[in-house]
């Protein structure tokens, strides 16, 4: 049986415009999304800013009814079934706020057992646990005001451990965080499905999602593009090769002669601090350098390179596509 | 995990609930200066109006008046504020979706508001003794001890049912600032109610510091049984608590429909 199912899910915002004359504005969030997550899986939502992740992991964790559609998390249906949903599932937004700030990070996570109903007596070893788990023994009584980003995440994650969930959701938990404590965080993500624990992990970072997802679902614009494993993703883009080349002050109209070049699938133009970096999808196997470099007349030129394509090519490449 | 039976849960999170909010809300600097200097305030300026007015009757009728306004104002802006307060920094979602129901994490903050409010009505009642030599003699002393708590638990309930409504309307707190001064009128806190137009006594009979405060009165000054006017606000507290949790269920579904629950 699979833990979290998802059928058609949609989710329409209604905001207005306008001062006096108000009108009604329907935005498509999420525009009919349907995936399994089986038992003990580290499923992924991958997707820009604004594709529907967050929508997403709302519906699934009854905090938004959806507009159509349904879901079911255990068995249990998200909209008739909110309680028992929320005493089994677990979840963690990214970012600073969802504390209490001026509280200490052991009265929130007293607070929040007394909320999932944790027994008295078992509190307290769950908690000293739960310090252990996420680093932060022995600074439990500072107030959490005081915390780093990086802090403030693992108690997050700490807080939606409280009562040991079955499935946990994870929406972006390592935004903002620094590489080391990012890197901490991934391996406490990575103990929990060891431990035997569902997870569905949203995030924009493909070395992540490629590094602790079983399966992958990457979604634009509130619909899934693709869905696979990180591997299955990559060989969408097995046949091609990416060329990275340094340029300083290159115009659109550079870039536009580089995509009409013969064997180019593709030109992203990524700003770096003095630079621009071209990434060019090519056929694999396709001589097409010296064709590019020969349309950069005037631009001044560093380092060229050339690479196997990663899951970031791929997923790149699919937003563009979608 | 072990879980704790639900009336265990019940019993916990509006006690825990309680000290917890107690806590957040001694935190907050503008809450603490409304609780801690304006019933002060607004005793000095009562004591002063009524020594200038050479109104006959008693310090202590105007002292328990001002202790209720500041009763009020801590259980208005306590129950507007915390519900902003909570969808600012994003723990208004985080405690929705607990599975305890939000009604009680609601219920408790809001007693934790209105138990802020026995300082006011204290710190009124010290303040008039040592400045203004209030007497302090209470006719009915088990009645007065009984008619304080009665009404502050009535107010809380109140500030419930206001709560509600700020859970699906982002903005509903303003409607606190626009509430604080008609319901120290329309209840007889600052001066008699028959000094009103008849149609404003209605109004207050719906309001539990109507009753709350011709109890209080009742049983501190004598001259009437404080009995009724101590079941009145208890009746009126049980009507808002009942409204309150069914408000509160309606609109917190609502909320999840419409999105209202996070601020993005």
């Amino acid at each position: 049986m699979a833990v979290i199912e998802a059928h058609d899910l949609k989710r329409t915002y209604r905001t207005y415009t306008g001062f006096l004359h108000r009108r009604p504005l329907e935005v498509e969030a999420v525009r009919g999304i349907s995936f399994e997550v089986g038992e003990g899986e580290l499923f992924g939502l991958l997707g820009p800013n604004g594709a529907g992740k967050t929508t997403t992991i709302k519906m699934l964790i009854t905090l938004l009814i959806p507009t159509a559609g349904s879901a079911r998390v255990l068995g249990f249906d998200v909209v008739r079934d909110v309680q028992k949903v929320r005493e089994r599932i677990g979840y963690v937004f990214g970012g600073d706020r969802g504390l209490y700030e001026r509280l200490s990070g052991l009265d929130n996570l007293r607070y929040f057992a007394e909320l999932y109903g944790v027994d008295g007596r078992a509190q307290r070893h769950r908690i000293d646990e739960l310090l252990e788990m996420v680093n932060l023994k022995g600074r439990e009584k500072e107030r959490v005001e005081g915390y780093s980003r990086g802090m403030r995440q693992r108690l997050h994650i700490a807080r939606g451990l409280i009562h040991d969930p079955g499935v946990v959701f994870l929406d972006e938990p390592t935004i903002g965080v620094d590489p080391v404590g990012a890197r901490d965080l991934r391996n406490t993500i990575s103990n929990l499905v060891a431990a035997g624990k569902t997870v569905l992990l949203t995030t924009h970072y493909m070395f992540e999602a490629d590094a602790l997802c079983d399966r992958i679902a990457v979604i634009n614009n509130g619909r899934i593009i693709a869905e696979g494993t990180p591997q299955a993703l990559k060989s969408r883009v097995a046949d091609r090769t990416v060329i990275e080349i340094e340029v300083y002050g290159v115009g659109d109209e550079t870039v536009a002669r580089l995509r009409g070049v013969e064997g180019v699938a593709s030109v992203a133009v990524e700003e770096r601090e003095q630079a621009q970096l071209l990434v060019v999808h090519s056929a694999a196997g396709t001589a097409v350098t010296q064709r590019l470099l020969s349309q950069l007349d005037g631009v001044g030129v560093g380092r060229v390179t050339a690479r196997e394509p990663t899951l970031e090519d791929a997923y790149v490449a699919m937003v563009e596509e979608s | 995990m072990e879980r704790m039976p639900p009336i265990k849960v019940v019993l916990r999170v509006i006690g825990r609930g309680w000290i917890f909010s107690l806590k957040v809300l001694t935190t907050s600097s503008f809450f603490l200066l409304v609780a801690i200097l304006q019933p002060v305030i607004f005793a000095t300026i009562a004591f002063f109006m009524f020594k200038a007015g050479g109104r006959e009757g008693t310090l202590l009728y105007v002292a328990l008046g001002s202790g209720m306004m500041g009763i009020w104002s801590a259980t208005l802006f306590g129950s507007g504020g915390m519900i902003q307060w909570e969808r600012y920094q994003g723990t208004l979602e985080v405690v929705m979706a607990a599975p305890v129901p939000f009604f009680l994490f609601i219920l408790a903050a809001t007693l934790a508001n209105a138990s802020i409010g026995i300082y006011s009505l204290s710190a009124t009642l010290i303040w008039g003794r040592l400045l203004f030599e209030v007497p302090l003699a209470f006719e009915h002393p088990g009645w007065f001890l009984l008619a304080v708590p009665a009404t502050v638990i009535a107010l809380g309930l109140m500030g419930l049912l206001l709560a509600s409504t700020f859970v699906l309307y982002r903005h509903a707190n303003a409607l606190s600032n626009l509430l604080e001064y008609p319901v120290w009128i329309v209840t007889g806190l600052l001066a008699p109610i028959t000094l009103l137009p008849g149609w404003v006594e209605p109004i207050g009979w719906v309001l539990a510091p109507t009753w709350g405060i011709k109890a209080i009165r009742g049983a501190a000054l004598g001259g009437i049984d404080p009995l009724t006017d101590i079941g009145f606000t208890l009746v009126l507290g049980a009507v808002y608590l009942v409204l309150g949790a069914l408000a509160l269920r309606h609109f917190e579904r609502l909320a999840r429909a419409r999105a209202t629950l996070a601020l993005t």
